[in-house]
């Protein structure tokens, strides 16, 4: 079935649906990992985008059950070169494109992404439209224009949880990499509240894998009832959309600055950042896949990262004297880590926890378990 | 870190001449080591026993010997030039092996000569089965199955434990004589019996076959701070057992999920630091069972390898280039990348196209040779190709053999002509072909295009000739889309 993208510049290309027979607008981005579609589709992250992968052969090893980053798949599209609907892995359950049907998700192949790719890197990211309905090319560039910006939007009040819920699964698959070896003191697990502004899972899993019991809270759970709950620590998720339009989580992660060890990923380091009196600006087309060079600027090794993110933090609107910059990337110098010179505070901007990509920085959640240790730690 | 100034002069050991197995790409390498020293200041004393190379010519190396590479030839050298250290990782196994026998003989220690790129307990615990074996137990990694036994008691044991088919690999026989693959008890008693008697010192490794299972590989750099970087993977088109060099082989992994790739990575940089090899490339080959995904380790070259030539030209990544660097001191972060010159060397290529490899074979100037492909490579030759889809790259690659064909058929030189085959004639063929699939050999690619025209499904070929049924699939899109076209008239 004949599908077509259509952008806010004009240019529409015509392909082949995949997917759902449908309409929907968003972002146009696009991801470099080579592995890792499903991880990268079922990442609330994504919501609100439309997601082009530039390795143009998706689909060779199907989809699972276990290589999920929640219970769906979250992207608002989905762009590829070439689509194989036969796959081939001892794990696959399905085809990716019965996958994507069932979910309602729209997506199409067979059009030249490197030739979008190279049109975002050259312009920024573009607002976009993908439909099976309507193939006219003036109708669908209009609603492409028509349709939000990613500017000031807040996207993880749309895919946080309703409620609070626990969690203490952890990966049972063969792949699952073993903690750094940190044992929980005398048996009881560390109590951790996890703020969900769009939560990867694999993030709920390395924590629970860690000795962690979780309560995972809405995006705008107030700060004075995380800290009646008496958490170990606070985590702050990775998640969608413009951190500065999260105003409610910025104010909140300000009143618990000091109470309790706190660590962030992604929207939640950016959200951490403006709480700390930092600023945050949109790049021009994002950092996302799974081979980004970042620099440990305490230890000077490099880490590669996986990485998904359209907004970042200034380094020079942090306060110096109060923030250290811990980490930064080595293909455009922009922030990747900080942490507090005082309080138990810190934050990445990539992804530790992978799924997909490396795992050069797991040591990041054993450092988040020291942090809580030393808490706890009796004063001398 | 900044270059080290220690060292002032460094020798570069040549793979000398060209045999099937080790060809032009250790001059790419060596070539890029001269250039990429002298560049940093360091005088370059270079030896290669073929003139017919790039590396030889004089502007490339300070001093150019062209002797025969043995010890005794090297030693002479070493005494008149009398260099800080020796780089060996860049003149393939030859370079390696001439590396250790002067470092067993005493004679790096009496010129102080120090080994840069690969250490000599690092090539040791590659090269020698046991001691790898050792290792890869220590951190956790599976390898192959099986030791070395003296009796038929022992071989016996190990053959209760471990399950048909077997492989016997006699020690210290020349090319591997006396060994094979046994299939039943039979076999193995005859096989085992052989071995002893084939070893000097009735030695016999017996070990689990894994042919038939997914092969991998992975490319991968360390530097002296201990950062490493995957720069490329790769997936062969043909399973275990046949040699990579006689494989087609592709680029990036096709049928990996993230998951299993990152277990591979999280391997191979294990891998890497265990055996010690501080600086430089290093290639790792895995194995990997289509059944439920067991990952075994089969080997490692500490050195830059056939594969490396190939993972630089698929990925613009230039492996011979930044180990000579990493060698001599740098780190990854302070070398730049070729390609963007901006963002340093010290990350992952991505690539948005696929890369394949086909080998090429010259059966006919070696009258009376066995074509089987197996563990002794062969081909003398191959085409690189690079395309948006696996089978653009495929096709592109199969044309620039340079053997008079145009891709996977359709150019009428068909050894069949399937398609005006008389209907009694079918069976015949099929069952020619069939058969002929069963033993991996030289372009049965083309045999697997007949099998297509033939009716065959990709399950069927997959189990005559365990090639991942993707890979298959991608070969039967090419055939389908040649019926459509033969369909329409001009």
């Amino acid at each position: 079935m004949v599908a077509k993208l259509a952008l806010e510049n004009g240019t529409v290309f015509t392909g082949e649906s995949f997917g759902a027979s449908a309409e929907v607008t968003g972002e146009v981005v696009f991801n470099t990992s080579m592995t890792g579609y499903q991880e990268i589709l079922s990442d609330p992250s994504y919501a609100g985008q439309i997601v082009t992968m530039t390795y143009p052969l998706i689909g060779n090893y199907g989809v699972n059950l276990e290589d999920l980053e929640s219970t769906k798949p979250q992207v608002a599209g989905f762009i590829v070169k070439e689509y194989f609907d036969f796959y081939s892995n001892f794990r696959a359950t399905s085809s990716l494109g019965d996958w994507l049907k069932a979910h309602n998700i729209v997506a199409l192949q067979g059009i030249d992404t490197r030739m979008l790719t190279k049109m975002i890197r050259t312009v920024g990211a573009l607002r976009g439209v993908i439909s099976t309905a309507d193939l006219d090319d003036a109708s669908l560039i209009d609603k492409a224009l028509r349709s939000p910006s990613m500017n000031g939007l807040d996207l993880a009040k749309v895919v946080t949880t309703g409620k609070t819920y626990e969690w203490d699964a952890i990966d049972k698959t063969p792949f699952a990499l073993k903690p750094i070896g940190r044992a929980k003191k005398d048996g009881r697990p560390w109590f951790v509240v996890v703020y969900d502004y769009g939560v990867k899972q694999n993030i709920l899993r390395r924590l629970a894998l860690y000795g962690c019991k979780l309560l995972v809270v809405p995006a705008s759970f107030p700060a004075e009832k995380v800290l009646e709950l008496q958490p170990d620590g606070i985590f702050l998720s990775n998640g969608p959309g413009d951190p500065s339009a999260v105003r409610y989580g910025i104010e909140n992660i300000k009143k618990l600055l000091g109470k309790k060890p706190i660590f962030g990923i992604c929207l939640g380091h950016q959200l951490l950042a403006l709480a700390l009196g930092g600023k945050t600006f949109k790049l021009k087309f994002g950092h996302r896949g799974a081979n980004h060079p970042v620099k440990n600027l305490r230890t000077k090794k490099i880490e590669i990262t996986s990485q998904n993110h359209g907004f970042a933090v200034d380094s020079d609107s942090l306060n110096s004297m109060l923030i250290e910059i811990t980490h930064v990337n080595l293909n455009d110098g922009t922030n990747e880590g900080l942490r507090h010179k005082e309080l138990p505070v810190f934050s990445v901007q990539y992804h530790p926890e992978a799924s997909p990509g490396p795992h050069d920085s797991e040591y990041l959640f054993d450092e988040f378990i020291s942090m809580i240790e030393q808490e706890h730690a009796p004063a001398v | 870190m900044p270059k080290r100034t220690d060292i002032k002069s460094i020798l570069i050991i040549g793979s000398g001449p060209i045999v099937i197995g080790q060809a032009c790409e250790f001059d790419y390498s060596g070539t890029q080591a001269c250039k990429v020293l002298r560049e940093e200041g360091y005088r370059v004393i270079l030896i290669n026993s073929n003139p017919a190379t790039i590396m030889t010519d004089p502007e490339l190396a300070d001093a150019t010997y062209v002797e025969p590479i043995t010890p005794a030839v090297v030693e002479k050298i070493l005494e008149k030039e009398r260099p800080d250290a020796i780089l060996p990782t860049m003149g393939g196994q030859t370079a390696l092996n001439i590396a250790v026998a002067l470092a067993d003989s005493g004679v790096l220690e009496k010129y102080g000569i120090e080994l840069i790129g690969a250490k000599l307990e690092a090539i040791k615990k590659a090269e020698d089965r046991e001691l790898f074996q050792d290792a890869m137990n220590q951190i956790g990694l599976e390898s192959p199955r099986g030791r070395f036994i003296h009796t038929m008691e022992e071989a016996l044991e190990v053959a209760e434990e471990i399950g048909l088919p077997i492989i016997i690999r006699p020690s210290f026989t020349l090319g591997g004589t006396g060994g094979g693959t046994a299939y039943n008890l039979h076999e193995f008693r005859e096989k085992v019996e052989h071995g002893l008697t084939s070893s000097p010192i009735r030695q016999v490794l017996v070990e689990e076959s894994v042919i038939g299972w997914k092969e991998y590989e992975l490319e991968v750099m360390r530097d002296l701070r201990d950062n490493v970087v995957i720069i490329c993977s790769i997936e062969n088109f043909d399973p275990m057992g046949v040699h990579t060099g006689d494989s087609i082989t592709v680029a990036p992994a096709q049928t990996l999920t993230d998951k299993e790739y990152q277990v591979m990575r999280d391997a191979a940089i294990k891998i890497i630091r265990q055996i010690g090899v501080e600086t430089g490339g290093s290639n790792i080959q895995f194995a990997i069972n289509p059944v439920d995904g067991r990952m075994i380790v089969i080997e490692m070259n500490p050195r830059v390898s056939r594969s490396s030539a190939l993972a630089s030209k698929a990925t613009g990544f230039p492996i011979a280039k930044i180990a000579a660097k990493l060698a001599v001191g740098y780190t990854l972060d302070e070398i730049p990348n070729d390609i963007t010159k901006e963002t340093p060397a010290s990350f992952e290529p991505t690539i948005d196209y696929c890369v394949v490899k086909i080998p090429r074979w010259d059966f006919e100037k070696f009258k009376g040779v066995d074509d089987t492909l197996g563990v002794q490579m062969k081909s003398v030759g191959e085409a690189m190709a690079i395309g948006r889809t696996f089978k653009e790259a495929f096709q592109k690659a199969l044309r620039s053999l340079e053997q008079g064909r145009f891709g996977l058929g359709a150019d009428g030189k068909d050894v069949f002509d399937i398609r005006n085959l008389p209907e009694g004639k079918r069976d015949e063929i099929k069952k020619k072909v069939m058969d002929r699939l069963k033993m991996p050999k030289p372009n049965n690619v083309f045999y697997m295009r007949y099998a297509f025209q033939l009716g065959v499904s990709i399950d069927e070929l997959f189990r005559v000739t365990k090639v991942d049924p993707w890979f298959l699939y991608n070969i039967k899109q090419i055939v389908d889309c040649e019926e459509e076209l033969y369909g329409y008239t001009v």
